[in-house]
């Protein structure tokens, strides 16, 4: 079924990494909306803000199931491990998630002041702690957790909640609000517009401090950071593209081109989570107890005829997934502008 | 019964599936139905049609949002809280998890933007090929996550390997997988369970609005569309439930002498309970009325061939027979009530009296709750039915929890979602309620906003009809 010579693996390995890149590039953004959110001035400002991220939240949101649902399928044991052993971490994202599809769906449903500030704050709380999460969990693997023998979690949520965790997470709250921020840009108009340029500034300004912080805590304190570089060196290449990728966000938003902002940092984002899978390869979950028990991309495999199977689904169902998605894009572009069935 | 891990993760499963199945099968239904009222719409070119297509497409987004957010939490669920046995399936089931998310979930997710916030982006023939893909996409997400469980419930396609010192499930020939004995089956009464459930909904909603003499001409067409699907629904589920059954009988001998309270192999024909209450320690159905040997007749086509009881079962692989009796029964009486009273109110549609009976609108309002009860009966007859396995003869649930996963640890998530899914409940039934009150947009109201637009899309499409392309 499969071409010799074919490393289902290493494949998979790479597509769950696109499948999370696609995540992070594409609902970034829209966390990143909702924790700028606080900062809109009225209520107009607000509906401008969650109608920009209206149509598309959701189907941005379908690449983490599908992430997951893809883990979960080629990599059944670290799916298992992760998830069982994140268990709170795991169920507090939940209710982040749930609190900000329903605040997105139910805030406008009513006037009332109490009513439309409740779910504001809901929507700012839940997308901030979901990024948040999320580096949280980068910064957990990235060190390596307490895996035992038998490929379970040895340890309890606060074990999670270490000083290089809590640093990642809250670079990724800057990195998705900065995102978040420059999509803004290129959704908005007039007053507002010049406004969230301000924002981009300020987020751009906390998410380079972070940035260098985390990179000079992580060089220092995680040795698997750069292990790999030894074996591929051309994965230099890539830490200078996303260097270049960063230092153009604030040219294109200086020179006034929202767009290229925008893919500048979703390539940011695509190179941090790149060098992110070389530092963990071929290890999907690296034990802190003993090496021998990491779960790597081939201790934690599905069977190769699973891999091949996912990988036909995926060739079949990708450039439809692809296809609507640009279309749906295509379709929304421009500025918002709200009408009667906006939210 | 003592709380710990396995008993706690079973609670908060039930729990979630249970909520996250209020939105489910509304989706699809509504959905359905929402093809039917647009594709009149395209048809005929009234207004009433387009006003009716968006009121309900409000209603659908505000539920389908739910699913969304209640869905992401069965996903990750099978990890957190079902470990071993995700470590079991994952081979298996993963895929099609995998598939699901692939197939069905961006394409819905994709073409609800066009449908809810593109009414006035795109022609009405492209937002109208839009809520068909909606459609189509909430039922191969239905089509997938019935393979999954149906794999669970009659494993086929599959060999048992170690790997890395732990017992699991591999996929042999994926088909095998995908048609196993029991998902057609299972599918198409999942699915049509969820168009009943989906035209009961607008039925009552519009039996309510003739009942108070508003939105008449809006109310009384999309009654009468929701009342042929019903209708043929419902008659069709009759087909489909009894081979369902038959199908069970083969497959899951205990979960059928469960359903039935079938204790012990009789001698000659079993008989068929039409209700009653299963004693499970005294083995008996007391308080029922049977029909002598009707059980084999249905299985086996044969009033004197023997069905298998509960006895040719060991005490340990049996499953709980009082809930799943009673949670079955239910169910059937329901959708015979469905059967009767479609039939009935189809009649008086025919001779153009339908509604003038008021009472019979009344019954229609208030029909939804037992749309919904046998919807969520039908899935804990099969599911309680299953037990003691999760994938049956293979993994006992006992066997499937997550060992990294304290009992206080799953107490706090139950508590976490009581409280957030008994808040969402209340803010879900007040917001449709909310919009239920509103109503749809009336007609004069449409000429002074935005009409004249629509007008012009309509004009603009008729004179370019190959506009479908676009999408």
């Amino acid at each position: 079924m499969t071409p010799d010579g074919l490393d289902l693996n290493l494949l998979w390995y790479f597509l769950i990494g696109v499948l999370i890149t696609g995540y992070a590039v594409l609902d970034g953004f829209d966390l990143g909306v909702g924790t700028l959110h606080l900062f809109a001035k009225n209520d107009l400002e607000r509906r401008i803000l969650m109608n920009s991220i209206g149509p598309v939240w959701d189907g941005n949101e379908v690449w983490l199931v599908t992430a997951g649902g893809a883990l979960f399928a080629a990599f059944p044991k670290a799916y298992a491990t992760a998830f069982s052993g994140f268990y709170l971490a795991f169920m507090l994202l939940l209710c982040a998630l749930i609190f900000r599809a329903v605040a997105l769906e139910f805030r406008s449903k009513q006037q009332w002041k109490w009513w439309r500030e409740m779910w504001d704050i809901a929507f700012f709380l839940s997308s901030s702690l979901s990024s948040f999460l999320f580096g949280v969990a980068v910064g957990n693997m990235m060190q390596g957790l307490p895996i035992g023998a038998d490929g379970d979690f040895q340890g309890s949520f606060f074990d999670l909640l270490t000083p290089y965790p809590i640093l990642v997470g809250a670079f990724n709250v800057s990195m998705f609000a900065l995102h978040g921020a420059i999509y803004l840009y290129m959704k908005t108009e007039g007053e507002l517009q010049e406004r969230i340029r301000g924002w981009i500034w300020r987020a751009f300004g906390t998410f380079l401090f972070l940035y260098i912080l985390t990179t000079i805590v992580t060089l220092a304190t995680v040795p698997n950071a750069t292990y790999n570089f030894r074996y591929f060196p051309w994965v230099w290449a890539v830490v200078i593209l996303t260097i270049l990728a960063i230092a153009n966000i604030p040219r294109a938003v200086y020179l006034g081109y929202p767009v290229r902002a925008l893919i500048s940092s979703g390539c940011t984002m695509a190179g941090l989570i790149f060098l992110f899978g070389i530092a963990l390869f071929p290890n999907l979950i690296i034990s802190s107890i003993d090496p021998k028990y990491s779960l790597t991309a081939y201790t934690a495999a599905s069977s190769q005829k699973t891999l091949g199977i996912m990988a036909i689904i995926a060739a079949i169902g990708m450039p439809f997934v692809l296809g609507y998605t640009s279309v749906i894009y295509w379709i929304f572009r421009g500025k918002v502008k709200l009408d009667k069935m906006s939210y | 019964m003592s709380f710990d891990a396995v008993t706690l993760s079973r609670i908060q499963f039930a729990l979630t599936v249970a909520f996250h199945y209020l939105f489910v099968p509304l989706s699809i239904g509504l959905g359905l139905i929402m093809v039917f009222v647009e594709g009149m719409y395209l048809k005929t070119g009234l207004k009433v049609y387009e006003n009716m297509a968006r009121f309900w497409t409000r209603l659908f987004a505000v539920t389908f949002a739910m699913g969304v957010a209640s869905g992401i939490v069965m996903e990750f669920q099978f990890g957190t809280n079902w470990a071993t046995y995700s470590r079991f399936v994952g081979d298996v089931f993963g895929s099609a998890l995998a598939a699901e998310g692939i197939f069905a979930f961006f394409l819905e997710s994709g073409f609800l933007a066009v449908l809810v916030f593109g009414w006035d982006r795109v022609s009405p023939r492209v937002h109208f090929f839009s809520t068909v893909m909606v459609c189509l996409g909430s039922i191969f997400s239905a089509v997938w996550i019935i393979v999954a469980n149906s794999w669970q419930q009659t494993p086929a396609g599959f060999h048992i390997v170690e790997f890395m010192g732990q017992q699991r499930a591999e996929i042999t020939d994926f088909w095998a997988v995908v048609f196993n004995p029991s998902s057609v089956n299972r599918l198409t009464h999942t699915v049509l369970g969820a168009f009943i459930l989906g035209a009961f909904f607008v039925m009552s909603v519009c039996a309510y609005y003739i009942l108070k003499g508003r939105h008449l001409d809006g109310a009384k067409r999309s009654f009468t569309i929701a009342l042929a699907v019903a209708t043929v629904a419902s008659l069709l589920q009759l087909v489909s439930g009894h081979a369902s059954a038959r199908q069970v009988a083969f497959t899951q001998p205990a979960k059928l002498a469960a359903f039935e309270g079938l204790f012990k192999t009789p001698e000659g024909g079993a008989p068929l309970y039409l209700f009653g209450h299963p004693d499970p320690i005294e083995e008996k159905v007391k308080y029922g009325v049977a029909v002598p040997g009707m059980l084999s007749f249905l299985v086996h086509f044969d009033w004197k061939k023997p069905v298998d009881g509960l006895d040719k079962f060991k005490p340990e692989d049996r499953p709980p027979v009082a809930i799943t009796f009673h949670s079955y029964h239910a169910m059937v009486a329901l959708g015979m009530f469905f059967i009767g009273i479609t039939l009935l109110a189809s009649f008086l549609r025919v001779r153009g009296t339908l509604f003038q009976h008021r009472w019979l609108l009344w019954i229609f309002v208030f029909a939804i709750l037992a749309a919904y009860a046998a919807n969520q009966l039908g899935w804990v007859a099969a599911e309680v039915g299953r037990q003691p396995w999760v994938v049956y003869g293979l993994l006992r649930t006992t066997d499937s929890v997550s060992k990294a996963v304290s009992a206080t640890e799953v107490a706090l998530s139950i508590g976490m979602f009581l409280v957030i899914y008994a808040l969402l409940l209340l803010v879900w039934l007040y917001v449709m309620n909310d919009k239920i009150q509103h109503g749809p947009d009336e007609i004069q109201e449409e000429h002074q906003s935005g009409g004249k637009e629509s007008l012009l899309n309509v004009a603009a499409e008729l004179k370019k009809p190959a506009s479908l392309e676009e999408a």
